[in-house]
């Protein structure tokens, strides 16, 4: 299945693993449920950590009731791996809260090229799901 | 009667509903009330002692429910108390 994310949300997701290098950079993605990723809230990683994060709560709780406002809900996650490839970790598989949710891996394993992939990850399996970003008006 | 608001993950346990409502003097009461009306929800949100689990985060209101009285801290009736999953990962 092709999951597409609104204008802007790449480089959204990018900046932010740009910003955070070299900790791991974390984030949340709103939308319709089963549908398109409209926005995306890069969040504190509180571990301040270059091999975990863990989203701050306090953020959480903010952009559930942003999303909330525009009637979307929280459909997804995205973190950086700031030195190794966009791939979900063991830790990544065993921590995921939601097999309904969308995890976006932002792999800079070389700095300058990062990738952005993302997966569905339910009772330890790894799907990886097609993304389709749409095009800037700007 | 306490607004509850749950994440997407819980939701399979009160037949789709976003929001609950409950009574109890205390976040613990509240959700007591829960796990009667809601058994596998009410699982959810208890540890094996007794706690709050570890992966759970609950808030009264604004505040992180960890940094106030646990699940000892006093509800107001007219408080909104929101249940997230703690959202963690690592290499």
């Amino acid at each position: 299945m092709t999951v597409r994310l609104a204008a802007g949300t790449r480089q959204q997701m990018l900046q932010h693993a740009y910003d955070c290098h070299p900790e791991e950079a974390c984030g949340l993605l709103a939308g319709p449920v089963d549908g398109d990723v409209q926005r995306v809230f890069p969040t504190t990683n509180i571990l301040h950590s270059s091999t975990n994060y863990t989203i701050d709560p306090k953020q959480h709780l903010a952009a559930i009731r942003a999303a909330d406002q525009e009637g979307f809900e929280i459909v997804g996650v995205f973190h950086s791996h700031p030195h190794t490839v966009g791939y979900p970790s063991v830790t990544d598989v065993t921590l995921a809260p939601d097999p309904t949710w969308l995890y976006v891996l932002v792999g800079m394993e070389e700095y300058g090229s990062p990738t952005v992939r993302a997966f569905r990850i339910s009772d330890g399996v790894i799907t990886e799901e097609e993304l389709e970003f749409e095009e800037s008006m700007t | 009667m306490t607004t509850i608001n749950l994440p997407t993950i819980l939701r399979q346990h009160t037949g789709g509903a976003k929001k609950i409502t409950a009574s109890g003097r205390t976040v613990g009461e509240v959700f007591a009330a829960i796990g009667s009306e809601y058994p596998k929800l009410g699982e959810q949100l208890t540890s094996p002692d007794g706690g709050l689990p570890i992966f759970v985060n609950v808030f009264l209101d604004d505040e992180d429910i960890r940094y106030l009285d646990g699940l000892d801290t006093v509800v107001d009736e007219n408080a909104d108390i929101t249940i997230l999953p703690a959202v963690a990962g690592g290499r």
